[in-house]
């Protein structure tokens, strides 16, 4: 018996401690700001045309990592929104309504196209003006918006094929809303399958995020697409909730928080508006004993830490079973250590800037609440810039259930750690949530990921992998992450009535 | 169900009669309610093919989507109709797999009861259709508040309950559905759409393996 003990013991002292108190650190790779055109200032884009807005004030936009101006836009107020409204509405009736449906997909092609063509310097606005390290919007946010024009430009003259036995008719204008994660993409993900199913386009983005929007307008300008099919306002709440409350808007398409979504969902009662809500979301994301270990710690990594954490299907909440707890928490501290964070342009940077101040605050907030209620935290070593809105990652261990920082959403690089023993036990805390989002399950056995994936009450159950998205694979969430579908065949239904 | 109701025909024909319809009409009403039921009943195992996608993304992964029944929803049942609409609404939500609490119609409650009673020898397991008899107007706050309900059905045309019922509903953001005039009768009555408005598509991804950077077809 003692021997076996000091065998296994032996066994174990074979695992080297990383160190990473070395010298070697790596050099600046920066990409070139000089590849982006950033205009001074940016006007609304209304029919086709820049156009000053009514209220005359402009806001600036920031650069996170430095907190440098980076531009001035527009702040739209209802006159504003008025005027794109009925731009949008006159564009439907006199033209993109009536266009045969193969030509509208001819446009969406060539949006897509100029996506593509101009990537780089899209990706380095994007990271300019989010924070977003220039590895992820290079090769994740401008591909696949790209992606998106170009999948639901074929969609365009085949929806007869999409809802058997119907015949489909487009809603009207529609009021789209995005946030600040990931604007471009979300900006994609919104405006192609609209215009593609035939309706017009109001959108507007947030307040932080507003360039890359506005690059897309110009995009847009350049292709020649019918002036008023797509408008892009800028502002701040009110001009979104002009948007909402617009009598001429058939349809508002939202991402953002689950608080909002609900003030949505009261605005348009009594209304004729369809409404899809992509909201929060507080992930669940399971490891069992059998699981491959390292690829599950390199997908939680990925799952909490991408983008900042600013993903609202982030796997904000670990579950590991109690026989690998310890060596999964080693190796996700290892791996903490190991992540760049610092300038979002730099080519090996890992976590970029936060997104703002305020969100930055509310980070910190949470942080401080999981401390209080006796949660263990750990953070990574590394050095944060003098200058912008950081954050180390974080995680917390001996997190309970019932815990703030596992309960509510956070929307940054904090990841809460529970254990758990059995599968019902874990599926039973997994679900005690209001949130519905995403899942993950990591785990060698096929039977047990289907038994997993079924009973998880998620909207997009990630198994063995997490945080994979692509323009083909329907996105949204259960219960009070929202509803409606974004992408796929079943992202089309939120734009079309279904006539016999 | 559908058997069980055809056999006690008669005396859903006679509470209808009772409750001001004529005798032609009841039992119209009661065949239809019989041949809704069977429809949906083929439905149960074939909606989530045809619903149901494999999607191709470009990455290295196995991805699908398919509709799951949403959870419990709250019916209000048709004022009018009160065996058909009532039978209209439910069938559609059970067979896809949701429970439900049904609130029948106002002033015409007895085929409901009865219905009861065939969901009972019919064995449904218990809980998976409740029906209560009241008053809408005292009810119907309670359908969208709770917050253990999943979605919501109500089928009046009633612009002020609605208005209501939406700005209820966003407390755990229900879905919820108004069928307006529908016409339980014609074909427009039936179909599985009404079954997919209370599920949810579920998308799931898995890697698929690349050895050795052979392609697919390996």
């Amino acid at each position: 018996m003692a021997v076996t003990k000091k065998k296994a013991a032996a066994k174990k002292s074979n695992t080297i401690k990383l160190k990473f108190d070395t010298s070697w650190s790596y050099d600046p790779a920066p990409e070139s700001k000089s590849a982006a055109t950033i205009s001074k200032q940016y006007d609304l884009f209304i029919n086709g045309e820049w156009t000053k807005p009514q209220s005359g004030k402009y806001f600036a936009t920031i650069n996170p990592a430095n907190e440098e101006k980076l531009s001035e836009v527009a702040e739209a107020n209802e006159a504003d929104v008025n005027k794109a409204v009925a731009s949008a509405r006159n564009a439907y009736e006199k033209v993109w309504k009536k266009m045969p449906a193969k030509e509208r997909a001819k446009y969406i092609f060539r949006i897509a196209r100029m996506v593509q063509e101009k990537a780089r310097e899209l990706a380095i606005i994007e990271s300019l003006d989010g924070g977003k390290p220039i590895r992820e919007s290079r090769d994740f946010d401008v591909p696949t918006a790209a992606n998106h024009f170009f999948y639901y430009a074929g969609w365009a003259d085949k929806l007869e094929y999409a809802f058997p036995n119907r015949r489909t008719e487009p809603l009207g204008v529609a009021g789209q809303i995005i946030p600040w994660n990931f604007p471009l993409l979300m900006a994609a993900w919104k405006i192609a399958p609209a215009i593609a199913t035939g309706n017009t386009v109001v959108l507007k983005p947030a307040e932080t995020t507003p360039l890359t929007a506005l690059k897309l307008a110009e995009i847009i300008q350049e292709a020649d697409l019918p002036p008023g099919v797509v408008n892009i306002i800028t502002g701040a709440g009110a001009t979104g909730a002009a948007i909402v409350n617009h009598p001429d808007v058939n349809k508002i398409a939202f991402t953002g928080s689950t608080d909002v979504g609900k003030i949505i969902q009261r605005a348009i009662a009594g209304t004729n508006k369809k409404v899809t809500l992509e909201l929060g979301g507080k992930a669940a994301n399971i490891i069992f004993e059998d699981a491959p270990i390292d690829q599950a710690v390199e997908g939680v990594i990925n799952g909490i830490f991408f983008n900042q954490g600013h993903v609202c299907c982030a796997g904000s909440r670990l579950y590991v079973q109690e026989s690998v707890a310890k060596e999964v928490i080693r190796k996700l501290k290892d791996r903490l250590e190991s992540l760049i964070v610092g300038d979002p342009l730099d080519k090996n940077t890992d976590i970029g800037a936060i997104n703002s101040k305020q969100q930055l605050e509310t980070i910190h907030k949470y942080i401080k609440i999981g401390r209080q209620e006796g949660a263990e935290m750990y953070e990574s070593n590394c050095k944060l810039p003098g200058k912008g809105f950081f954050c180390r990652p974080t995680l917390f261990t001996n997190v309970a259930q019932s815990n703030r920082i596992a309960q509510e959403e956070i929307f940054g690089p904090v990841l809460a750690i529970l254990t758990f023993r059995t599968d019902d036990e874990v599926i039973e805390k997994a679900n005690n949530s209001p949130y519905g989002l995403s899942a993950g399950v990591w785990t060698d056995k096929g039977s047990k990921i289907f038994n997993m994936t079924k009973r998880m009450r998620a909207g997009v159950v990630w198994a063995n992998t997490f945080n994979k998205f692509d323009p083909t694979s329907p996105f949204g969430g259960y219960k009070e992450s929202g509803f409606g579908r974004e992408g796929g065949l079943h992202g089309l239904l939120p734009y079309l009535n279904l006539v016999g | 169900m559908a058997e069980m109701l055809e056999g006690r025909k008669a005396q859903f024909i006679y509470e209808l009669v009772q409750q001001d319809s004529t005798k032609a009409k009841a039992e119209k009403e009661v065949n239809l309610a019989i041949d809704r039921l069977i429809y949906y009943a083929g439905w149960c195992d074939k909606f989530q093919q045809l619903f149901s996608a494999v999607n191709p993304v470009a990455s290295s992964h196995f991805n699908f989507s398919v509709p799951e029944p949403t959870g419990v929803v709250a019916i209000i049942a048709p004022q009018s109709d009160s065996l058909l609409g009532l039978v209209s609404v439910v069938a559609p939500v059970i067979a896809g797999g949701n429970t439900c609490v049904v609130l029948a119609a106002e002033t015409k409650p007895l085929c409901a009861v009865t219905f009861a009673e065939v969901l009972n020898s019919s064995d449904l397991p218990g809980g998976v259709v409740n029906i209560l008899t009241g008053k809408p107007s005292e009810l119907a706050s309670w359908f969208v508040d709770h917050m253990d309900v999943n979605a919501t059905i109500y089928c009046e045309n009633n612009s002020d309950t609605q208005k209501t019922m939406r700005e209820k509903s966003a407390t755990n953001l229900k879905r919820i559905f108004f069928y307006n005039n529908v016409n339980w009768y014609s074909e427009e009555g039936q179909s599985p759409y009404f079954i997919m408005d209370t599920q949810e598509i579920k998308t799931t991804w898995h890697p698929v393996e690349n050895i050795a950077g052979a392609g697919g077809g390996y």
